[in-house]
């Protein structure tokens, strides 16, 4: 199996040499038993106040009406359709995360697949919610599902839009249930470290110890949701093959994903949208986006957790070489639509691009060329690969750009269509920019109570992949070969929590 | 209902025998136990593993999982579910003609085909995988054992059930201890 690290492709283990399976239960599991530290605690409170503003400003949104965003005819769609868009992409790398390197047998994924699952779940929420609020009417929202109504009208399975909805719903789906399979196991360690500190204290004996009511509850939810997980290897072998399906389902979903959403665009007429470069394009981008997302997220909850010993700077190398490769496709993306909108020969293509780049808009079209092209063009050196610090800014700088990507497509076609008579700018309201900064508060809300609830590291799957947990484990040489090996990579300057 | 009925019954309770439980430190340790308990003969039996370890469907005898069938099944039910869903709804019940479009047509189903398939699939893979473990079940005698509370940390443990016809008090206890478990427990039941 490829649980070993292949040496000859210069691979070592996940954990660092000497952990035991104890250590990795203790050191995941204490973030969600002991108490939660003072940074944890900062930025729960800065985001639950961000998004205490968005529930302010929906409530707003929602007696006032529509009227209260920047959108106007021609741009129709603006910052909404944007922000879903940026959502749905940072999504997109859970899954690549979670289930491409796992087909791939990439092991080192185990460090951070729980984490950018999470991430997916918490991001399509986020992306949910704006094509909800941006129908104007969002408890009608149900209109696009086929259910037998009074009107008896169908809804339109030919409409790109109508595909999203099945996409994106099927896609939240299928990630929660992903997600959830991963934690069946991790929630049984937790259940059953909440069970062993009852006992402890006399609680679970026939006499009754001192009431712990939070304990109790703890162990009956972590229980409840463990479903009775008791290690079983005949529940392990079904469980490996279901995983490992559901693995494969999601692969190519995660591709179809962003593929519909690039035709809303595509199947559409408007110069700049109607090409066949959309689909690999918006995956590329989504993935480039999601990769920076969860190196954002990991790099904050690595030092405020302390978990430099399973986050090693080996796996963000790494991710940082995923940005750099999609960070080029996404360059080379651009570049073949600037030229097939030359080659078309189709005047209004051109016009659309020169505008993109020198047109009211410039300054969004440069961003985004300087933090998706140039920023990502970086990695290729080692140095800046490794650097903690400029890994922070470029993850955040290519969010920036990715946002800004998705304007520049839908803003710079819409303000200018074919007919000068329908040009209009567009500028964004209050309730835009407190809608989008909110969506931000509650994504960061959901992941900090996830980081404090729930096990952030796939406990059993590290487990799995140490070298203890081979049965020959000892039998062979190699195995210690590799062993030594690991302490010539051994963790860079990040002091080791004791 | 008042405290008296709490009160336990005054004849000793009878214990019957459910499974021995027997405690191993590492992988491999447990590896070559289970194979023996195979070899020996047991059908009701079972290995507890804080994850799974690799090769153990062999040392334990088993055959391959059956999940595939199960989510094969759903996926063609997702697939030929949204092919009808679609063609009756838009092509016969109340037929849109949209840009010119004819009523039905089979390109445009293929996006909404492919998410339903997924969708029932992957039900299928979670749904299948909890009914062919028949979980949830939250009241296993394994749990009855203290010492199990390591089996999701660092223990590997190996369960005989007393309902095994091959189960014998004696000769099972010989035989697990002839592994030699770092610990070995007889887990009884109130009958």
């Amino acid at each position: 199996m490829a649980n070993k690290p292949i040496s000859e492709l210069g691979e070592t283990y996940l954990a660092k040499p000497g952990t035991s399976f104890h250590d990795v239960t203790e050191i995941v599991s204490r973030v969600t038993e002991n108490a939660a530290p003072r940074g944890w605690w900062i930025l729960l409170l800065a985001s639950a106040t961000t998004t205490g503003i968005l529930g302010l400003t929906l409530a707003w949104l929602l007696w006032m009406g529509i009227g209260t965003w920047g959108n106007n005819s021609p741009v129709g769609w603006a910052w909404d359709i944007t922000n879903f868009v940026w959502w749905i992409g940072i999504g997109h790398a859970g899954t690549l995360i979670s289930a491409v390197l796992h087909l791939f047998r990439q092991y080192w994924r185990t460090a951070i697949n729980r984490f950018a699952e999470a991430m997916t779940i918490f991001a399509v929420i986020c992306a949910l919610m704006f094509p909800t609020i941006h129908t104007g009417r969002p408890w009608h929202i149900y209109y696009p599902l086929p259910i037998p109504n009074a009107m008896n009208l169908w809804p339109n399975f030919k409409s790109p839009l109508l595909w999203d909805v099945f996409a994106v719903s099927t896609y939240f789906t299928v990630s929660l249930l992903f997600w959830y399979v991963g934690l069946i196991p991790d929630l049984a360690t937790l259940r059953d470290r909440t069970t062993k500190r009852l006992r402890e204290m006399g609680v679970l004996s026939m006499e009754g110890g001192p009431p712990s009511t939070l304990l109790q509850l703890r162990a009956a939810v972590y229980g409840g949701l463990a479903l009775g997980w008791r290690s079983s290897h005949r529940h392990w072998q079904n469980y490996e093959r279901a995983y490992l399906i559901l693995a494969a389902l999601s692969t190519p979903l995660v591709l179809s994903v962003h593929s519909v959403v690039s035709f809303d665009f595509a199947t559409s007429v408007e110069p700049g949208w109607h090409t066949t470069i959309f689909p690999p394009y918006f995956v590329a981008g989504a993935v480039f986006s999601g990769f920076a997302m969860v190196m954002t997220l990991l790099l904050i909850a690595r030092t405020v957790f302390k978990l430099h010993d399973l986050v090693q700077l080996r796996h963000l190398d790494l991710m940082n070489q995923i940005m750099l490769t999609t960070g080029s496709i996404v360059g080379y993306a651009y570049a073949m639509e600037f030229f097939i909108a030359w080659y078309s020969g189709n005047p209004y293509e051109r016009f659309c691009f020169i505008n993109r780049a020198f047109g009211d808009y410039w300054w969004a079209y440069w961003s985004m060329i300087t933090c998706n092209v140039l920023v990502p063009q970086t990695f290729w050196f080692k140095s800046m690969r490794t650097s903690l610090p400029w890994m922070f800014i470029a993850s955040i700088l290519i969010n920036i750009g990715m946002w800004f990507e998705r304007f520049v497509i839908i803003v710079t076609t819409l303000h200018r269509d074919y007919m000068v008579s329908a040009w209009g700018n567009f500028s964004p309201t209050l309730v835009d920019i407190l809608i989008y900064v909110g969506s931000i508060g509650l994504f960061m809300t959901l992941f900090l109570l996830f980081i404090r609830w729930v096990p952030m590291i796939a406990v059993a799957e590290v487990k799995m992949v140490l070298p203890e947990a081979d049965p020959h484990f000892g039998h062979d040489e190699h195995h210690d070969h590799a062993h030594d090996d690991d302490h010539g990579h051994a963790e860079p300057a990040v002091a080791k929590e004791a | 209902m008042s405290d008296e009925e709490h009160v336990k019954p005054a004849r000793p309770k009878q214990k019957r025998p459910v499974l021995y439980l027997a405690e191993f430190e590492t992988p491999g340790q447990v590896f070559t136990a289970a194979e023996k308990v195979r070899d020996a003969g047991y059908r009701r039996w079972d290995v507890h593993t804080p994850f799974p370890v690799h090769g153990m469907d062999g040392a334990m005898g088993l055959s391959d999982s059956r999940l595939g069938w199960i989510v094969l099944a759903c996926g063609l039910t997702g697939c030929s579910l949204a092919l009808g869903l679609i063609w009756w709804t838009n092509g016969i019940d109340y037929p849109l003609v949209i840009g010119g479009k004819p009523p039905f047509s089979f390109p445009s189903s293929v996006p909404v085909m492919f998410e339903l398939t997924i969708l029932l699939s992957a039900f299928g893979a979670v749904l299948g995988m909890l009914g062919l473990n028949q979980l949830p079940r939250h009241h296993h005698p394994v749990f009855y054992s203290s010492r199990f509370e390591r089996g999701t940390d660092d223990r590997f443990f190996i369960s005989v059930e007393a309902s095994d016809d091959k189960f014998d008090l004696d000769e099972t206890r010989v035989l697990l201890e002839s592994l030699s478990p770092s610990h070995l427990e007889l887990i009884q039941e109130e009958s």
